[in-house]
């Protein structure tokens, strides 16, 4: 079984839970951006998240066919769904039977979308994770079109879908027959339509460099995610910060750093590290997101305003 | 030494430069439950689950109350030999620097063992330190835009090799063929926190 790349999108990744432990050597722990959001997907159609690799879809645009008939999940950023021009479900598992294409539309708000597959995509691993580092090149390529991803073998199927054997189809996608729109999908989009989501707001523990603000609380305000932002770094603009007085023009040797770091450059304008980071860096890190921030972060689009805030 | 707070699942320990190699050895080598354990210049960042961050953080504050042992001397199997041929495009540049010439400053490099005490920048990179105090210069003031890989440089009192073809503003005094990295291969760094290079010149 595999899926057929039809179109990729702006950018799709294969992605797990990552290569955490190998700092020391220089790689960067990589994975899921959003690991709530790519959990979940896991777990839907049970897989192992430290297991199993899925796609990580930025910004939509997707399209895969189906080889073999698979089971699927859509988690994180919720994007237009259709298979084969039917709608497709949102956060539950449906089937993709062979030769079936599901396409990705343009996520209305947040940025990161997961399609998890019973069994997993099954590139071969590069150090124990099949996850793509886009900093040190480290995993599979990006996913392009005409790539044929493989798939592992389920590893067990989950009891709402004992019933959904290749040939039946599953009650709840009966429903969701081309004329038919399930009702959350119904309820979601009229939210949707409600205007945009208020800012998301970050929470910030004090990090090992706090003291080089010359005034904390000018972190904690409203930025704008700028376009340079990646899954190596989300960079933020807004008002330039200063370095407290005794730390101006010091320098700082290089620190190892984690993902959520708050790292504060000599432009005055901060930059949180994401799951592809340098292991070590050397401008001071004031502040570091709690973890459940750190994959609201995933979430941030350029050009959305986040809101900073101190916790603890 | 200060522990200092780095979010829900880590700490940084920041110590004197010359500690950093103990450190990070002691820590391996403790019975602390840590998920990673990452050396840098005069900082070890410990890694652990969120749920163990408290106790985590006690045991460490007992841990580095005692003295710590000193720097494990090169165990049998941990020193590495890696032949350089010395004609670095910096070679020049650095004897200008030290007030050495080239043949000195090829015999200052190879002339001591150097501990490899972080890694970092790049898969594989490793900074080396205790070599002949002499050597310590500073990075170029405009970096290149490509070091070849397998490039032998100087910087700040570090020594270093770059694994693969890179930007790079280090002083370059030579270049290996040796592997610094592969991915296929385990362990995927010819060159870990911990263990010592000597390097030999050749002339090819």
């Amino acid at each position: 079984m595999s899926l057929e790349v039809v179109r990729s999108g702006p950018l799709s990744l294969v992605q797990d839970a990552g290569r955490p432990g190998l700092a020391a050597i220089g790689v960067s722990p990589s994975g899921a951006f959003d690991r709530t959001a790519f959990a979940r997907g896991a777990m839907l159609i049970g897989n192992d998240p430290a297991l199993h690799a899925a796609i990580e879809v930025t910004l939509g645009g997707l399209s895969v066919r189906a080889v073999g008939p698979v089971t699927l999940a859509l988690t994180g950023a919720e994007c237009p769904a259709t298979i084969d021009g039917r709608v497709a479900a949102w956060g539950r598992p449906f089937l993709l039977d062979t030769g079936e294409l599901l396409t990705l539309g343009l996520p209305r708000t947040q940025l990161r979308s997961y399609l998890s597959v019973a069994g997993g995509i099954d590139v071969p691993p590069v150090l124990g994770s099949r996850s793509t580092d886009l900093l040190s090149g480290l995993g599979p390529p990006r996913v392009t079109a005409r790539m044929v991803l493989p798939i592992g073998s389920p590893p067990m199927v989950p009891e709402e879908l004992a019933s959904a054997a290749p040939q039946t189809v599953p009650e709840e996608l009966v429903s969701a027959a081309p004329q038919t729109v399930p009702e959350e999908l119904v309820s979601a989009a009229s939210e949707r339509h409600e205007g945009p989501p208020p800012p998301p707001t970050l929470e910030l523990l004090p990090g090992p460099r706090t003291d080089w603000l010359a005034d904390a609380e000018a972190l904690a305000t409203s930025w704008t995610v700028s376009p340079d932002s990646n899954r190596v770094g989300i960079r933020l603009t807004g008002t330039v910060l200063e370095r407290s007085p005794s730390r101006v023009g010091a320098e700082l040797p290089s620190e190892p750093l984690v993902r959520g770091a708050v790292q504060l450059p000599p432009s005055g304008q901060p930059v949180i590290f994401g799951p592809d980071h340098p292991t070590t860096g050397g401008y001071p890190v004031v502040a570091v997101l709690t973890e459940e921030s750190s994959d609201q972060l995933a979430q941030c689009r350029p050009g959305d305003l986040v809101t900073l805030v101190w916790v603890d | 030494m200060r522990i200092l707070p780095c979010g829900e699942t880590a700490l940084l320990v920041e110590c004197a430069p010359e500690q950093v190699a103990s450190l990070h050895a002691a820590l391996l080598a403790s019975s602390l439950q840590l998920a990673d354990v990452v050396p840098a210049a005069r900082t070890v960042l410990v890694r652990c689950a969120p749920s163990l961050l408290t106790s985590v953080r006690e045991q460490l504050e007992a841990f580095l109350s005692a003295p710590l042992p000193p720097a494990p001397a090169p165990a049998p199997g941990t020193t590495l030999t890696i032949e350089v041929r010395y004609d670095g495009p910096d070679l020049e540049r650095v004897a200008v620097l030290t007030g050495l010439d080239a043949t000195d400053v090829v015999a200052a490099h190879t002339g001591r063992p150097w501990r490899v005490v972080f890694g970092g920048f790049a898969p594989g990179f490793a900074y080396l330190e205790g070599g002949d105090e002499r050597l310590a210069v500073p990075r170029r003031e405009t970096p290149r835009t490509e070091v070849p890989a397998g490039s032998v440089g100087l910087a700040d009192g570090y020594s270093g090799i770059y694994p693969r073809s890179s930007p790079g503003g280090w002083q370059l005094i030579g270049r290996t063929t040796a592997v610094l990295w592969d991915a296929g291969r385990e362990p995927p760094a010819l060159l870990r926190p911990g263990w010592w290079v000597r390097f030999v010149a050749v002339e090819r």
